[in-house]
């Protein structure tokens, strides 16, 4: 779905990407890496928030510049993700900036709160919100928009262990293809997929059984 | 609190275009001044008491409603009191009050959005150089991170005052910048991954 060729990013003279080559097809992908390797700028690059310094980012096989019709993105902080002081003018905001109807923008939320067992929270005022219920409607913010590919940067890093099950369980009920970025290596361990970068380079690529034991290995020693 | 004015229903008066709403509070509000009599004033008052009701909310809305402008409201009485008497000192307070609960009636049935949308629909027909959707989403903004800034200006206190540098200028205000600069830099980039604009 998603390819990169040849993707370098630099910044300042630093090198924080360089020369990724990669084909995203899998429905469900993990990114794992320590503080400062590159996964997060890697991610920046599906939703468009960072742009190649070389290389390409193409989805379906076109270089497209729009990428952000086509991917969601869920921010490790929803506080900083959620705009408007309530929760269903929150989830209202892609879809104005989509250019909806208020009828369509209306049946979108109302199936995604549903979806998401969330319609109790649709008047809420989301700084009121608890942590897990503020992370459900940051995703549930990305749902409506429909978008074909969802990239989580560290859902679970500000979640207790009950909501963190409860994303957990919502991720894998999701039909859409995803890449996730995580220190949680439990999130990651049933994907199809993971990559392992160190220094702007993917060192390991594979299987989770296969991938995340050697990460752990190189962590530990 | 600006973000918990908004009360959720379905009233007519939630459902009532917000313009008409503040139509109606400007009517309201030049009536109790151009007619000072103190019938006209109970008549708003009731009129007021009224759309409460209609709106369903409580007198603890009413309280928190004038609360704010509590000190404001015993000086100006205090004021009066001295100048004129206790009979226009409570006319004028009464009639303050009146003011504060009519426009808090208005934000308590008006979600942020609607009023956006207002400001939208009134800079209709402002030049094109005026970035109007900006303007909209900076007021939204406010709204919404009014009480995030408060909860970070909450933890660095506490998190100064175990350090015993509570009552440090310096040590309460460069870790809220600090932090509030870089929400804002996350905030600027999720607006920017939600929306479909660079």
């Amino acid at each position: 779905m998603i390819q990169f060729d040849r993707v370098t990013v630099t910044k300042e003279g630093r090198t924080i990407l360089s020369e990724i080559s990669l084909n995203l097809s899998e429905h469900r992908i993990g990114v794992i890496g320590n503080n400062g390797s590159g996964k997060s700028t890697f991610l920046r690059l599906f939703n468009g928030l960072e742009r190649p310094t070389t290389g390409s980012v193409s989805y379906k096989g076109e270089d497209k510049t729009d990428l952000r019709q086509h991917v969601g993105f869920v921010f490790q902080n929803p506080d900083n993700q959620i705009v408007f002081p309530m929760v269903d003018e929150d989830l209202a905001f892609g879809l104005k900036a989509r250019k909806l109807s208020k009828p369509d923008i209306k049946a979108r939320i109302d199936a995604v709160l549903t979806e998401l067992s969330l319609t109790h929270l649709r008047e809420r005022l989301t700084h009121q919100l608890s942590g897990g219920e503020k992370q459900m409607v940051a995703l549930a913010g990305v749902l409506v928009t429909r978008p074909d590919l969802i990239v989580f940067d560290e859902p679970t890093t500000l979640l207790d262990l009950r909501n963190k099950l409860r994303f957990m369980s919502v991720l894998d009920a999701l039909p859409h293809p995803a890449v996730v970025v995580s220190h949680d290596l439990d999130l990651l361990t049933g994907f199809d997929r993971i990559l392992h970068i160190e220094d702007g380079h993917i060192i390991n690529d594979g299987p989770p059984d296969a991938v995340i034991p050697a990460y752990i290995a190189r962590s530990t020693c | 609190m600006l973000t918990e004015l908004y009360v959720p229903g379905q009233s007519p008066l939630h459902l009532a275009h917000p313009a008409l709403k503040l139509g109606l509070l400007f009517v309201y509000c030049t009536l109790l001044f151009v007619i000072p009599h103190p019938g006209a004033l109970a008549a708003g008052a009731v009129l007021v008491a009224l759309g409460y009701g209609l709106a369903g909310l409580k007198a603890s809305h009413a309280v928190m409603a004038v609360r704010p402008a509590f000190y404001v409201l015993v000086i100006i009485f205090a004021v009066q009191l001295w100048l004129e008497g206790p009979g226009m000192a409570t006319y004028i307070v009464a009639r303050f009050a009146c003011l504060l609960w009519a426009a808090s009636l208005v934000t308590f049935t008006t979600k942020a959005s609607e009023f956006i949308d207002g400001i939208l629909a009134a800079l209709t027909y402002a030049p094109a150089w005026v970035p109007k959707a900006k303007i909209a989403l900076a007021m939204s903004l406010v709204w919404r991170f009014i009480p995030m800034v408060r909860g970070i200006f909450d933890e660095v206190r506490e998190a100064q005052s175990a350090r015993g540098l509570g009552r440090n200028l310096t040590a309460l205000f460069v870790p809220i910048i600090v932090r509030t600069l870089k929400s804002a830099d996350e905030i600027s980039e999720a607006i920017h991954a939600r929306s479909l604009e660079d």
